[in-house]
């Protein structure tokens, strides 16, 4: 834990980051503006707080995870990023995140579009649908792939519309937005260096993580 | 600014204790009207701290009075937060300085309709000027001048008390560093409008009410005031709340009497509302309050966009609902919400499940101590506050 996190009484002590959150945390400069869509209970907003000193905000769709956060000094409304990303204006934060959430919005595409209106930067993270092992248990069982990351049945899936790491890109070049940074992670989470356009990515990579920005 | 801390006569202060400002330069008020001098009764909990920056003003709603954490002089009942208000709780006295005005057109000492007018030494019953929610926030900016705070740590209340602490918010944000409105609207929409209509109208259909004249009569509209509380309670209520306590409960009886005297225990339980009620208000003042919440709207004052009544604010605010509150629904403090994201202000936004209805922000609910009390730890934090 950084000797700053100490500084903010209301912060009992800051626990480490999952994999990803980790990364996401890495490429956001101190004492930034940050928006992060799809809190939880506020792992990220806590550890940015009390690490990095950002102002940052949350929101959530599950009412239990914001009053989680607010119980822990954190600000965090109760919303959802189809509904009520349209609400904030352009600019307003450094950096807009969407971890792990971009597959169960219902219009990712408007989404994505409000991410890098809303923040300088956006931060995009996802399970990547393209990795062999996916391809491998639709192939070998003609069932609906599962894995650790999408982890439920057809039926009850809030997963309803996943991608791979090139539906993506497509999309961003389609939408004139710049990939600044990109990073590809393993099963375990940890990070490995491809081009993300690539076809090894895209067959290797379980999730894909995408610095965004606005051409311009 | 010319007032004076005034000692309120023996009888006065046994009948409503604590303190006075008597402010002699003019009030302007919303409606043209100007009130010189006026009276502000007020209660303090806590210390005050060196730098002045552990103030929480909490703003009282329609029927409720600045004796928040210490027994009512008139009922003796326990002050009406004083689940939340004390040493060691969420509003920490240990911590925290806390501050409660009885608002302008109010009938505890503050100047109302029940005081004596002192240009003609006479009740000002309906003479007194309507007020509006502003007009009590003018009122309370010119005591908190006065304590010398100029910046507020904390402004919260919920119902009434919310409304006026958006509009606090909205008038002085360089004097509000958090604000927490609670169970409450930017507007009172058609359907409060009409519940309260009903209350003035069983006060005022009350032969007693003599034009408003009363108190110069020696006569009291009691029986309009009860029913004017008793509708007003079934809205501070949830069906499933009303349901839950009484049901189709028979009072004291075995079978229905076919008559009109209580049979069931509801009815009963709302002739007790009402009937406790008047001992502790007055009708002409449940008249002006009730007018107060009716003409506002904060979004009308700025050209109809809501945000643009806290375009810049540095203000830090945690919107609190409850689910069951059909009252001041979660909906309309949504849209306070959204006024607040529009301009990306620090805001949070708490619906919390409960089936009380309104009445749950006077209520022992653990989930609304804990996130609220969250909320002011975060704030203390970034304001520099010692823990207590």
């Amino acid at each position: 834990m950084s000797p700053d996190a100490s500084s903010l009484s209301g912060m009992a002590g800051v626990p480490p980051l999952r994999g990803d959150l980790a990364l996401v945390a890495e490429m956001i400069e101190p004492g930034a503006r940050v928006l992060d869509v799809g809190c939880g209970e506020g792992e990220l907003l806590a550890y940015l707080t009390g690490v990095k000193a950002v102002d940052g905000r949350g929101i959530e769709l599950s009412q239990s995870g914001v009053n989680a956060c607010v119980r822990h000094g954190l600000s965090a409304i109760q919303g959802d990023a189809d509904r009520d990303l349209a609400d904030y204006p352009t600019g307003a934060f450094d950096y807009a995140v969407l971890s792990q959430t971009l597959q169960a919005t219902r219009n990712p595409r408007q989404v994505i579009e409000h991410l890098v209106r809303i923040g300088r930067h956006a931060i995009v993270s996802f399970p990547n649908f393209g990795h062999w092992r996916i391809r491998m248990h639709l192939m070998l069982s003609g069932r609906m792939p599962r894995s650790h990351l999408l982890d439920h049945s057809w039926y009850d899936t809030p997963n309803i519309h996943l991608c791979t790491l090139k539906d993506f890109t497509a999309l961003t070049d389609e939408l004139g937005i710049a990939i600044e940074r990109s990073v590809t992670l393993d099963r375990a989470g940890q990070p490995f260096s491809l081009d993300p356009r690539g076809h090894f990515a895209n067959l290797l990579a379980e999730q894909g993580l995408f610095m965004l920005s606005r051409r311009g | 600014m010319s007032t004076d801390t005034v000692q309120p006569s023996r009888a006065e202060q046994a009948l409503r204790p604590g303190q006075r400002l008597v402010v002699s330069e003019p009030l302007e008020l919303d409606s043209g009207a100007s009130l010189r001098p006026y009276t502000i009764a007020y209660q303090t909990y806590g210390t005050l701290n060196a730098d002045r920056s552990n103030a929480i003003l909490i703003c009282h709603a329609l029927t409720g009075d600045q004796y928040v954490a210490e027994p009512h002089p008139v009922t003796g009942k326990p002050g009406w937060w004083s689940t939340l208000a004390g040493p060691g709780k969420t509003l920490d006295t240990d911590r925290y300085y806390l501050i409660c005005a009885n608002v302008l057109g109010g009938c505890m000492g503050s100047s109302g309709p029940l005081e004596i007018n002192p240009a003609i030494g006479r009740p000002w019953g309906l003479s007194f000027p309507v007020i509006t929610v502003a007009d009590m926030v003018r009122a309370q900016k010119k005591l908190i001048d006065h304590l010398g705070i100029t910046s507020l740590f904390c402004v919260l209340g919920g119902s009434m008390g919310g409304m006026q602490v958006l509009q606090w918010a909205s008038s002085y944000p360089d004097r509000v560093f958090s604000a927490v409105p609670i169970a409450t609207a930017a507007r009172h929409s058609a359907q409060n409008i009409a519940f309260h209509e009903v209350g003035r109208q069983a006060i005022m259909a009350d032969p007693e009410w003599s034009q408003g004249n009363y108190l110069e009569l020696s006569r009291n509209p009691s029986r309009g005031l009860a029913v004017a509380r008793m509708a007003a309670h079934i809205t501070y209520l949830s069906e499933q709340a009303l349901h839950r306590k009484f049901g189709r409960a028979l009072r004291n009886r075995e079978a229905v009497t076919y008559g009109f005297d209580a049979d069931f225990e509801v009815e009963s339980y709302l002739r007790h509302q009402g009937i406790s009620f008047v001992d502790r208000f007055d009708a002409n003042s449940y008249l002006y309050i009730t007018r107060a919440c009716d003409y506002f709207d904060l979004a009308a004052e700025h050209g109809g966009v809501l945000a643009n009544a806290f375009r810049g604010t540095p203000t830090r605010f945690c919107v609190i609902s409850f689910t069951s509150d059909w009252l001041y629904p979660t909906s309309e403090n949504r849209l306070i919400v959204q006024a607040l994201n529009a301009i990306a202000a620090n805001v949070s936004f708490v619906e919390i499940e409960t089936d009380k209805g309104h009445d749950a922000f006077l209520l022992d609910e653990p989930e609304f101590f804990a996130t609220l009390r969250g909320f002011l730890d975060g704030c203390a934090a970034h304001r520099g506050l010692s823990r207590a």
